[in-house]
């Protein structure tokens, strides 16, 4: 809420500065969103009078005026020089010599105005615009005075402009501190002052015209209280000390009534409505809408109504948006003569939400659903009643206050243990201090017991409604007594060693391998674009959104890729041609069983395989290269094993893509991409990536010490002819399976196939290393394993020696 | 002149002109070989007569240890010249850069969450994840935010056709792991987090951190002394000033807003700090006792706090990164400044 400083200067007695309340507020818990003065600090700017008018001698768009200043003040007339379109004994604010106008560009020096010529003719000041002034909204031309403004006063008096406007931004709990009195009381507490609460006279009564009200929506409305005020002069002005107060609080004056209903609403808290009552016909009743009932509202728009929409009709139809916003047709208008005032109370957790189904958020609606005190509505109608007859005049007609429901006003009463508060703020606070300090926020203290050592009884006052709990009372007392009294501990903390598992892999070592491999780690966001979730994700039911920030943002990721890839490929368009990214976090996928969110690890790269350097060559990277790094963070989960075998993952290139299986399981997979989704995606080099499953990777063996053998190694290099669809893994399968334990490590080290190989064979040059625990091997019983090992390849594989 | 003085010179002389080691080897083979020329000398020692034989013997020999000498000592110059000028050869610049493979790096935000880990694990909490895609129960209802509470309406949640949501806090963390372990519990739980806002200073997805204490005698003055010495180990900065403000927040009470001092002007006013000195870092209080009941924790038996706040937030300050939009651009000359 914003609301004038000067405004609650008049309801409490604050014998401190401007910082030194915000600073209360905010270490009270009321933030503040902005201090902003009224106007700019400007000085000496006077009501002036403009007696003669002369076209300046040499400029066509400037005038020669001839100001009175008022008596006393300088000479007689000033001479003044203006571009601006004046009039005869119009009023303006006029900068005298000396005056200092800030600019409100903070970077530039105020203006001094000095006596000076322009274009040849003297000037002994300066009319002065809003803009130039820094008040209200700026606009073109001079700020207007009022008629009745005295000539030669200083327009910081004339206008109370040594005033700031709070920005106040109460938490939601706190619907008390949405008023002027309510944030009166608020700083009357935390700063100790005196609060002066105006007295508010019951009208006295000038006919006896009532209107009935039936509630018939008893669980959303407790209270409603209304009255006829009659023979109103609605084109009355409304005075400017109410339009300033309004305007500071960020209101526009719409006429007298809606006016003062609008400065009820922030000077007590309630919000109203003014009916006309000529349009009214039968009776309030207070209903549920009938679905796809139609409401013309105040703004112009006609929503059309849930059932669960509570609102004020007639005997005819709905006049309005129950503490939303009141209807067109009822509306106050300037032919309006008789009007029926409203101040009600609905219940905040039943309207919740209500206002935003139809787009709106009102003042009236923002109050009502955090809560207004439900004690309120008839003093605001009194309040109300006064302000209007007072300007518009007129004839004030009995009220009609019925009441929905019996508990409104039954107040909870808290039992509160004084040991509550060293339990939760880890002090002791006396109890005379508790007193005090709940005492003041209202509330009602019967000691428990004989005294107050246990603790209390307490009722809070009713505006206090979020008050329910000994804990809520903790916090008041808390807040009051001020956190930063509340000391620091570090306390002593129970040692706990946390479990860390050898045989887990962490993500950690997992991030460090690729970090160490060149990768740069990035985050993405987790929301992708439907078509590039399509091509990367082909076969998976997307996961969409109901209220996207738009449709780039609208799928939940099934891949990482779906975010590396456009990054690697906006990097790549910003001349970045080499780049290597990977990412951790959940993709998200559709089962049988519903979502599932897996933790996965991705990475893509593109470029060279070296960064540009003196000794690097320039090769590209290539399949190889991938799977090496998949290999890397394979080789970490040291418990487990794993198989390369041919993906047919429809994003990847066919012949350059693997799943990586464990243990029967798909964990990842990795390849090149497609050339297809290469060119849908608009990509201008070549990607390869992989994409591996956190959790299917995570075994890591315990290692365990074996002897080492004293006796020599043999080394036997075999060069193998298959046919070129023979993958090395099915050779190294066989190897496997002879389970020969003298065979201690098997590798390739060359695979060849061109000149001196038929072209639909290649040769594969195998290193197989013997040795034994016990003693040196002998040379025949190696030629024995060779022999078993290459009679069962070419059983196997087809394998012959070349 | 004798023949073997002649010989001594001419092999002086040849030795001298020697260049290679493998000219010096072929001088050797001539002199001292087995068909060298001294080598020749001494069977010809025989033809001499018998009382001559001695005494020339003894000057052949004389001859041909200085011959092997003087081999041996040009062997040494011209080994050591051999080397030298291998050494010569073998020079490079060694200024250039050595070959390796370039190193990648972390996220800052990876390395700021892991910063926060670190520090938080010293005083025993341990680290918990939760799932992204929440459900209505564990991001509000179990946090005390009942339907249509004005709470609500200030997460911007995103939602799906389904009723589940994409976690707008890191909180319903807290509200799974107190309905999996018993108290005591010291715990943290960084993670992604969404909100339907984007702008200058907002991302749709942004990363916190929750914390939560549990135990029988946790008191707000234990949630200030933990939290201003994460501060403090955090920025690496002995006098940290914090200060708390009452808030409010439905799954706390007390609740209270931290202010860490602005560490980019020591709290004289920036732009950072908007002129005020302050920077809001975080959320937190006591445990609201609605939330110990929806998860079956005595609330008369235990205490606790918890807290929440942002890991962009901090990375930021940490590392002067003045947008946040550039944290989840991934500009490789950005994230290459983490390194």
């Amino acid at each position: 809420m914003k609301v004038s400083e000067n405004w609650l200067r008049e309801w409490v007695e604050l014998d401190a500065t401007t910082e030194e309340i915000a600073h209360q507020l905010i270490m009270s818990g009321t933030e503040l969103d902005g201090i902003d003065p009224v106007a700019s600090a400007f000085t000496d700017v006077r009501v002036g009078q403009i007696k003669r008018i002369e076209q300046h001698p040499d400029a066509d768009r400037l005038r020669v005026c001839q100001v009175d200043i008022g008596a006393g003040i300088g000479e007689e007339l000033l001479q003044i020089v203006t571009n601006a379109s004046v009039e005869l004994e119009q009023k303006v604010p006029v900068a005298m010599i000396g005056a200092i106008l800030p600019s409100t560009n903070p970077e530039e020096k105020p203006l001094k105005i000095k006596k000076g010529k322009l274009r040849g003719v003297l000037s002994q000041g300066m009319f002065c615009g809003s803009e130039t002034l820094g008040m209200g909204e700026g606009g073109e031309g001079l700020l207007p005075i009022p008629a009745e403004a005295e000539l030669g006063k200083n327009l910081r008096e004339i206008f109370d402009l040594d005033d700031v406007i709070l920005d106040l931004d109460a938490t939601p709990n706190r619907a008390d501190l949405l008023s002027v009195a309510g944030v009166s009381r608020e700083l009357g507490v935390i700063m100790q002052a005196p609060v002066k609460v105006p007295e508010i006279q019951n009208a006295v009564i000038d006919h006896d015209q009532t209107f009935p009200v039936q509630i018939t929506a008893d669980d959303l409305c407790q209270r409603y209280t209304g009255r006829i005020i009659k023979d109103l002069d609605v084109k009355a002005k409304t005075p400017a000390w109410i339009i300033d107060k309004l305007l500071r609080s960020g209101i526009r004056s719409l006429g007298p009534v809606v006016d003062v209903t609008n400065y009820v609403m922030l000077e007590l808290g309630q919000p109203m409505h003014g009916f006309d009552f000529d349009k009214l016909s039968g009776g309030i009743n207070v209903r549920r809408a009938v679905e796809g009932e139609k409401q013309a509202l105040l703004n112009g728009t006609t929503a059309s109504l849930k059932a669960d929409t509570l609102v004020i009709a007639d005997d005819v139809q709905a006049q309005g948006l129950a503490g939303i916003m009141g209807g067109e047709d009822s509306s106050v208008t300037d032919d309006t003569k008789n009007i029926y005032l409203e101040s009600a109370y609905f219940v905040p957790e039943k309207i919740m939400g209500k206002a935003r189904q139809y787009g709106l958020h009102t003042d009236s609606s923002h109050r009502f659903e955090r809560g207004v005190s439900p004690d309120l509505q008839v003093n605001a109608l009194e309040r109300a009643t006064q302000l209007i007859t007072d300007i518009c005049g007129g004839k004030v007609g009995p009220i009609t206050d019925v009441i929905a429901n019996d508990d409104l006003q039954k107040q909870g009463q808290i039992h509160f243990e004084a040991r509550r508060i060293k339990r939760h703020l880890g002090i002791e606070v006396e109890n005379k201090r508790v007193e005090d300090i709940l005492t003041r926020l209202g509330c009602e203290l019967t000691p428990l017991g004989n005294s107050n050592e246990n603790g209390w009884t307490v009722k809070p006052p009713i505006f206090r409604f979020d008050l329910a709990t000994p804990e809520d009372l903790v916090e008041e007392v808390a807040r009051i007594y001020g956190y930063d009294n509340i000391p620091a501990r570090l306390r002593p903390m129970e040692p706990r060693i946390a479990r860390k598992e050898e045989t887990l892999v962490t993500d950690d070592e997992l991030r460090n391998v690729l970090v160490s491999r060149g990768y740069q780690e990035s985050i993405t966001y987790s929301f992708v674009p439907s078509q590039v979730e399509a091509l990367l994700s082909p076969s998976q039911e997307q996961i969409k959104l109901s209220n996207p920030i738009s449709e780039e943002l609208s799928i939940m990721r099934g891949t990482l890729w779906s975010g590396l890839i456009p990054a690697l490929d906006k990097n790549v368009k910003r001349q970045q041609s080499r780049v290597r990214f990977f990412e951790t976090g959940l993709s998200f996928i559709k089962t049988d069983e519903g979502l599932i969110q897996r933790k996965k690890i991705a990475g893509v790269i593109t470029g060279t395989l070296h960064s540009e350097k003196w000794n690097s060559t320039s090769e590209l990277v290539d399949f190889f290269d991938i799977k090496g790094d998949v290999e890397a963070l394979l080789s970490i989960a040291s418990e487990q094993s794993f198989e390369f075998v041919v993906s047919d993952h429809p994003s990847l290139h066919p012949g350059q893509s693997a799943n990586i299986v464990s243990d029967g399981k798909v964990v990842g997979v990795c390849g090149a991409l497609h050339p297809a989704t290469e060119k849908s995606l608009d990509l201008d080099q070549q990607v390869f990536v992989f994409e591996l499953d956190v959790d299917l990777i995570s075994q890591k063996k315990l290692p365990e010490y074996t002897k080492l053998s004293p006796y020599p190694s043999i080394r036997r290099d075999l060069a193998l002819v298959v046919k070129r669809e023979v993958n090395y893994s099915e050779i190294n399968h066989v190897l496997k399976s002879l389970s020969i334990s003298d065979l201690v490590e098997s590798f390739v080290f060359d695979v060849y196939s061109g000149v001196n190989v038929d072209s639909e064979q290649k040769s594969i040059a195998l290193g197989l290393i013997f040795q034994d625990f016990s003693r040196t091997l002998e040379e025949q019983e190696i030629s024995a394993h060779v022999e078993k090992i290459m009679t069962a390849l070419e059983k196997e594989t087809g394998a012959v020696l070349r | 002149m004798d023949k073997l003085t002649e010989l001594m010179q001419q092999a002086h002389a040849s030795l001298d002109a020697a260049t290679g080691l493998v000219e010096l080897d072929e001088i050797r083979v001539h002199y001292l070989g087995k068909k060298g020329l001294i080598t020749d000398q001494l069977k010809q020692l025989g033809q001499l007569p018998a009382d001559e034989r001695r005494e020339a013997g003894q000057e052949i020999n004389k001859v041909k240890q200085s011959i092997a000498l003087l081999i041996n000592e040009r062997k040494e110059v011209l080994e050591k010249d051999a080397l030298n000028e291998r050494l010569q050869n073998e020079s490079i610049d060694i200024t250039l850069p050595g070959r390796q493979m370039e190193a990648g790096s972390l996220h800052p935000v990876t390395r700021t969450a892991k910063r926060i880990e670190e520090i938080f694990m010293q005083l025993g909490f341990a680290v918990e994840v939760g799932p992204e895609i929440e459900d209505d129960y564990h991001n509000f209802t179990a946090l005390n935010i009942p339907d249509h509470h004005p709470s609500r309406a200030s997460h911007d949640t995103f939602y799906f056709d389904d009723g589940t949501l994409l976690r707008t806090h890191t909180s319903p963390v807290q509200i799974r792991t107190m309905e999996n372990k018993e108290p005591p519990l010291r715990i943290i739980a960084p993670g992604r987090v969404y909100r339907c806002d984007s702008d200058v200073t907002h991302s749709p997805m942004f990363h916190q951190v929750e914390g939560l204490m549990v135990d029988k005698d946790v008191t707000f003055s234990d949630l200030k002394g933990i939290l201003e010495a994460f501060f403090k180990a955090f920025f690496e900065v002995e006098d940290l000033p914090t200060r708390f403000r009452p808030h409010y927040f439905p799954f706390t009470e007390p609740s209270a807003e931290t202010d860490i001092q602005c560490v980019l002007c020591s709290g004289k006013g920036c732009r950072v700090c908007g002129n005020t000195g302050w920077i809001e870092v975080m959320g937190c209080g006591m445990v609201n006792p609605e939330v110990f009941r929806h998860v079956g924790i005595d609330p008369e038996e235990y205490t606790g706090f918890a807290f929440g706040f942002g890991i962009d937030r901090l990375a930021m300050l940490r590392y002067g990164i003045d947008d946040l939009r550039k944290l989840f651009d991934n500009d490789v000359r950005f994230l290459k400044q983490f390194a």
